[in-house]
């Protein structure tokens, strides 16, 4: 694993750091995003996700862009984090 | 001399000395020209907006609706998104239908849904032009153009009584801003501050997913404050006195005054106004503590347990009160006594809160029933020796999974009850519910659709 894996800031240049939320209203618990990203999302007792804290690893994000871009809902998004 | 020079001759007028009452003077409401005679006029140099954000956060305020956020803080963000210019403030997004063009918008919150709190209610009964004046300082230093009273739904004294109160000063011309009396829906959460401007826009009383932040894009799209009350009572006075003077009483950590709602075991509940900082068995003293007192449910129905004797101690300011692993929210304490169930008054005020849910997000529409049912069992059934446990995984799963902070409320409540009732969850757990458990609630639970 390199140094950016945990998603924290290298030496240079900083990198951003993303951060999975989703919106609680408008998600529905369709449990696309459990199947597309089970490192990071998680299903609670009912199905609605649980998202693992802290921003998301270099090497997720990618899956992660995917997972947003497939939740039927919209509910699901990443959002920035100034480094 | 201008005539601004003649406004304030001699500098400031004294406010009310540290010791005398500042919010609520005497037992009758006070009219118009009373108000004014023992308050003195706002004159427009004490309106003068930087200099008055600047009193503000001088003066140390912060929200008394519960989340005692700096209120010079809050002021101030809503008065430089004023006078941000519009595509600089939201890209895109042209000006709503109707809405006014410029110019943002002040709403008083007295709506006051917490069962336990009565005072929003008292206040705006017995000094309603103080509320009326801090709108009127508010929508001045922010630049408003609109102002909203929001007060309790299904009480039409109070709305008749505000009614008269805004009519007075509309014939003394008092405001530049007309202040539109609009009576909040019923419901635990018709208070929040996102479901209040909801339903200002026309939508269901029901929290929001935020951003944008009402100071941003609120009412109408515009730049919105969302003040509690008694907060603008407080800057009515900060207005004429200064923020120095209102740090006259109080702590230097906590400065000015408060008013709490006492309940439960007391011989005088009700409404008083205490200095932020007063120790809490002085409070509850003064309001006819006279039993032995197992515990006092701080912040509401959404707060915490404390311990007593152990607790009476702690002074009364949200940051002494947070540091004891509560909050004082909205300023509510409620006594239980020797007599009493904590986990059976525990397990009540979680299936209200329950019941309260908007429904809107999964997590506390499922949990909070369940986080509820998980208590109940403990304090009126025959729980098995994991129920604990099941009830601390609920707790902890609903928390921080709301659009708004109902989940995280109600399960901070249920586990300072598991803190606090410690020896009485051996008990239940060991030998079932405990004979106070069958024992008429101490704490009210407002029945649902009744006034």
């Amino acid at each position: 694993m390199s140094q950016h894996d945990d998603g924290e800031t290298g030496r240079q240049p900083p990198l951003p750091r993303l951060l999975l939320k989703v919106n609680p209203i408008a998600c529905d618990a369709r449990g696309l995003c459990i199947e597309l990203l089970p490192e990071l999302i998680s299903a609670d007792p009912w199905g609605y996700p649980i998202i693992r804290s802290g921003p998301v690893p270099l090497h997720l994000q990618p899956l992660a862009r995917r997972a947003v871009a497939a939740c039927p809902t919209l509910a699901l998004m990443l959002t920035s984090q100034p480094p | 001399m201008t005539a601004r020079d003649w406004a304030v001759p001699t500098g400031r007028p004294a406010g009310p000395a540290p010791g005398e009452l500042r919010l609520i003077v005497r037992d009758q409401p006070l009219s118009l020209a009373e108000h004014l005679d023992h308050y003195g006029p706002l004159s427009a140099d004490q309106l003068e907006s930087d200099a008055l954000i600047a009193a503000i956060e001088r003066s140390g305020l912060t929200g008394r609706g519960g989340g005692a956020f700096p209120a010079g803080r809050k002021i101030r963000a809503a008065a430089e998104a004023t006078t941000r210019p519009h595509h600089i403030r939201f890209a895109g997004g042209g000006a709503a239908k109707g809405s006014a063009a410029n110019g943002s918008v002040v709403v008083a919150n007295g709506s006051e849904s917490e069962p336990a709190s009565s005072k929003d209610r008292v206040l705006l009964s017995h000094a309603p032009h103080l509320v009326l004046d801090g709108i009127a300082v508010c929508a001045r230093a922010v630049g408003a153009s609109r102002a909203y009273l929001c007060a309790g739904h299904g009480d039409a004294s109070i709305s008749r009584f505000l009614t008269g109160a805004i009519a007075e000063r509309d014939r003394a011309r008092l405001d530049n801003v007309p202040v539109e009396l609009i009576a909040t829906a019923t419901g635990y959460l018709s208070g929040q501050e996102n479901a209040l401007i909801s339903a200002l826009n026309g939508n269901a009383p029901l929290p929001t997913f935020v951003p944008p932040r009402p100071a941003e894009r609120g009412v109408h799209r515009r730049p919105t404050l969302v003040l509690n009350v008694e907060t603008l009572a407080h800057i009515a006075l900060i207005a004429r006195f200064g923020g120095d003077w209102f740090r006259t009483t109080g702590t230097p950590a906590a400065p000015g005054s408060t008013l709490v709602t006492v309940t439960g075991a007391v011989d005088r509940p009700g409404v008083r106004e205490i200095p932020l900082g007063t120790a809490l068995g002085e409070v509850l003293q003064r309001s006819g503590l006279n039993q032995p007192a197992q515990a006092v449910l701080t912040g509401g129905y959404f707060g915490t347990w404390l311990p007593l004797p152990a607790a009476l101690a702690v002074p009364v300011s949200d940051e002494d009160m947070r540091a004891a692993g509560a909050a004082l929210g909205p300023g509510v304490l409620g006594v239980l006594p020797e007599g009493a169930c904590g986990l059976a008054e525990t397990a009540r005020i979680a299936s209200f809160l329950a019941a309260e849910s908007a429904g809107q997000c999964g997590p506390c529409r499922n949990g909070l029933p369940a986080l509820a049912e998980a208590l109940n069992w403990i304090a009126f059934g025959r729980p098995g020796p994991d129920a604990v446990g099941l009830v601390k995984q609920l707790a902890d799963l609903v928390t921080g999974r709301g659009a708004c902070h109902l989940p995280d409320g109600a399960a901070g409540l249920v586990r300072s009850a598991l803190t606090v009732f410690a020896a009485d969850v051996q008990a239940h757990l060991t030998a079932g519910p405990c004979a106070r458990a069958a024992g008429p609630a101490i704490l009210q639970i407002p029945v649902r659709g009744a006034q």
